[in-house]
């Protein structure tokens, strides 16, 4: 058992974290051999994935199991709750790195690269490029099957709809929040249930589009700096939003196992704000990258 | 409730030998991990150094070869950066904060065991990068797109490196900047935390706010490395020096996150040699948050000679002579506090006294760097290694070891050896001046930095700085072994330790038991 100091509690030792590390560098280990075509970079890269899963199963057990107990006051409650939003706070400025290379590019890269013409004669610029040994741009959502040119996907037709989606998703989240405050057990699984399908069918939407864009579209990772950016800012919001379906995935499981109380929710509340963070990152993605 | 009473035996519970340090949840233990860590790094680092100085003792090429001084330069500024100045603050903030804003721990224990532990295995990536095909990563610790970009797997192996060092940093700045807002004593006001408490506040939230920039400007090398994007290619709309801005976004922040934990540790060790209150607290707090501010506004004069648009060199030009400003505050209230104190003159003090004086001497060549069409001359020489090692070694690394005479008896229980102490620290100030006084000249007349070979006019410089290198790397060793002695043994410690010091870590018991303040203390 473990000790609680003026009603703070501190836990005991606990061997997840080096388990965690041994996990994260197997992983990165794994992953920087298969960069460099080492065959045993797979494996190791799945062993690593591995005991990160096994040690977030037993991390975040321990932790379910101690707040449950009843071992956390409202003290150690609000600590989880700064960590979270600084840990959110941390998040949107990995997001400003990519949003920073998309503007810099745009606005000075690429105008300065076709003004400086003895570099690349005949390169005009303009907003989308894949740069001037890239692929050219066509009509936006014209078909091509010519590898020396790529169009964009349009922003009036899924993405619009992915729009609609994830703020909608913000809604039901906030409203099964407010039956958990208020103990209604059955309106809160159904909302929040509703959110984790709203989540799903975003990301269903978003892999059709990739799909559609190296199928049909000729735009790829590789298609210059808007492939490299719209693949980028795009895909790790994907990644993200994977993440806090996950999040709210195991939320809605333990909402279904009688967790929680009207006033004690953190869990809930972390996911919640994860959620709304995809939401505002989606929002900007969708003006600067789909409509500008 | 039940815990309460598991408490007292919780001592039966607890794992002994390796397992203890690896599984422990203790703020003490945990910074008692950092700061070996961070002396272990400090050691490797400056053995990197000893190679970069025993090759440039001579004009010509005679001991490595010029890609493997390339490497040593990279991985000696990656190993003293993220090894060794960053988790010896961490491992400050772990052992002082708790004590000095009346804690029973970190505010999230666990995660402050994880924060340490990513870092051996994080090293063991970066300092195995040596020994991958092709040698380590040689293209400076900047990492500069394209060269990085055509580096061979090593770079790979520092670039994941990075990633978990960032992910360790992210979330012990989280913990910190939590265990400040959140467990403080009652009648601990923020205007009440001692300074060193406020610098790491601040600390924590550049550390938030810009390593996972740093991770994202690693993420688009790495893809455009291996997954055909074309971030900073041009033939690709891409840009190379989009690369510098996104890692200088990071990297000036970065600056102030290792030096302003230095400044938060002087400003508790000079008010209690002087015997008077540190002069100005507020306008200190207000200093810091100033100094924060505008370390995001000025990253740009690392790169004055990339080629920007004017509008571009004098803003960047105008807003880094404003940081002279807070810093002015700074090194002016130290002085204040000093005045007409009954000052003696301790390890401890000896260290901060220099500091003001050799920070003082950085800032002021940072100065002159920071003037655009100076710096066009200065940029890449000698002059700028000389600046930043007044800054950071005489600045940072040195109120590390200051701060680490003036608690060691906190945290051992035993006095550290006083004699040593004081030849430990002549022999650090006089090598160390000796190492990098002469590099100033260096730089002015033109020698180029990260280069095995100079011309034959630079000898006479080059010869007495490495001489001093030798002897500044040498006399750390005596700290290691006042360090172990003081560990092992001597004179008992009382629970002040010095003459009437302030603050709440005094008024425990030296050693400090394993839990301090179980009962928050009433702060008035």
């Amino acid at each position: 058992m473990s000790s609680s100091h003026g009603g703070y509690y501190l836990p005991d030792p606990s061997g997840w974290p080096i388990i965690g590390s041994i996990g994260i560098f197997t992983l990165a280990l794994g992953f920087m051999l298969f960069l460099n075509d080492v065959s045993t970079g797979p494996i190791l890269m799945l062993v690593g994935a591995g005991v990160v899963i096994f040690m977030m199963f037993g991390w975040f057990g321990t932790v379910i199991r101690e707040s449950e107990g009843g071992l956390y006051n409202d003290h150690v409650g609000l600590s989880f709750r700064m960590g979270m939003m600084w840990f959110i706070f941390s998040e949107v400025m990995f997001f400003a790195a990519f949003f920073g290379a998309l503007f810099y590019t745009r606005q000075l890269a690429v105008p300065w690269l076709a003004e400086t013409d003895l570099l690349w004669p005949g390169f005009e610029g303009g907003w989308p490029t894949a740069g001037p040994k890239g692929p050219m741009p066509i009509q936006a959502d014209t078909p091509t099957a010519d590898p020396a040119q790529f169009s964009t996907i349009g922003p009036w037709g899924i993405p619009l709809l992915n729009t609609a989606i994830l703020l909608f998703s913000s809604v039901t989240v906030t409203i099964a929040h407010h039956a958990i405050k208020a103990n209604q057990r059955g309106t809160l699984i159904f909302w929040l249930a509703f959110t984790v399908v709203l989540g799903f069918i975003f990301l269903y939407f978003q892999a059709y589009e990739y799909a559609h864009a190296y199928g049909e579209l000729g735009l790829t990772l590789g298609t210059g700096v808007y492939g490299a950016t719209f693949f980028m800012l795009t895909g790790f919001h994907g990644a993200h939003v994977t993440i806090g379906v996950i999040i709210l995935t195991v939320v809605l499981l333990r909402c279904m196992k009688g967790h929680f109380s009207p006033e004690n929710h953190f869990a809930f509340e972390a996911g919640a704000w994860y959620w709304h963070f995809v939401d505002t990152v989606w929002v900007g993605l969708f003006i600067f990258v789909y409509v500008l | 409730m039940a815990t309460a009473e598991a408490a007292h035996h919780e001592e039966h519970h607890h794992p002994s030998g390796i397992m203890r340090w690896i599984t422990t949840t203790n703020h003490k233990d945990i910074g008692t991990l950092y700061l070996s860590f961070s002396l272990m790094m400090f050691m490797v680092g400056g053995a990197m150094a000893l190679v970069i100085r025993a090759e440039l003792f001579q004009p010509g090429l005679q001991i490595v070869d010029p890609h493997f001084f390339n490497q040593m330069t990279t991985m000696h500024a990656l190993v003293m950066i993220f090894g060794a100045i960053m988790p010896g603050f961490v491992g400050f903030a772990n052992w002082m904060i708790p004590m000095m804003i009346g804690a029973p721990d970190m505010a999230l224990p666990r995660l402050n065991n994880w924060s340490f532990w990513i870092l051996p295995f994080a090293f063991t990536m970066l300092l195995g990068s040596l020994f991958a095909p092709g040698g380590g990563p040689a293209s400076g610790w900047t990492l500069y797109a394209p060269l990085s970009i055509q580096g061979g797997m090593s770079v790979d192996m520092t670039i994941l490196a990075v990633h978990m060092m960032g992910i360790s940093s992210v979330l012990g700045a989280i913990n910190i900047v939590v265990t400040v807002f959140n467990m403080r004593a009652p009648g601990m006001t923020l205007m009440k935390m001692p300074l060193f408490v406020w610098t790491w506040l601040i600390t924590a939230y550049l550390l938030i706010a810009v390593m996972p920039v740093l991770a994202g400007a690693v993420t688009m090398l790495l893809t455009d490395r291996h997954f055909g994007t074309a971030f900073f290619d041009p033939a690709g709309g891409g840009d190379p020096v989009m690369f510098q801005h996104i890692f200088w976004f990071f990297g000036h922040p970065e600056v102030y996150v290792m030096i302003l934990p230095a400044f938060g540790i002087i400003s508790e060790i000079i008010p209690t040699f002087a015997r008077k209150p540190l002069f100005g607290y507020a306008s200190m707090v207000l200093a810091v948050a100033g100094i924060a501010f505008l370390s995001f506004i000025v990253w740009a004069h690392h790169m004055f000679t990339v080629g920007m648009p004017l509008i571009g060199e004098l803003f960047f030009m105008y807003a880094t002579m404003l940081i002279a400003v807070p810093t002015g505050v700074k090194v002016f209230n130290w002085v204040a506090t000093m005045w007409r104190g009954s000052m003696t003159f301790e390890t401890p003090m000896l260290f901060a006294i220099s500091v003001v004086v050799l920070f003082t001497i950085g800032g002021l060549s940072g100065l002159m760097l920071a003037i655009t069409p100076a710096d066009f001359q200065y940029h890449d020489t000698y002059f700028v290694v000389a600046h930043f090692h007044y800054v950071l070694f005489s600045g940072a690394a040195m109120a590390m070891m200051g701060g680490a005479y003036y608690w060691l008896p906190k945290w051992t229980g035993h006095m550290y050896d006083e004699k040593l102490g004081k030849l430990h620290f002549w022999l650090t100030a006089i090598f160390f001046n000796i190492t990098f006084f002469p590099q100033h000249f260096l730089g002015l007349a033109g020698m180029p930095r990260r280069i095995p070979d100079y011309a034959l006019q630079f000898t006479e410089f080059n010869v007495m700085s490495s001489i001093g290198a030798f002897g500044l790397g040498f006399s750390q060793l005596l700290l290691v072994y006042v360090v172990v002695k003081c560990v092992r043994g001597g004179e008992k410690a009382s629970a002040e330790v010095w003459d009437n010091p302030k603050g709440l870590e005094w008024t425990v018991p030296s050693p400090a038991p394993y839990h301090t303040f179980e009962t928050p203390p009433q702060v008035r």
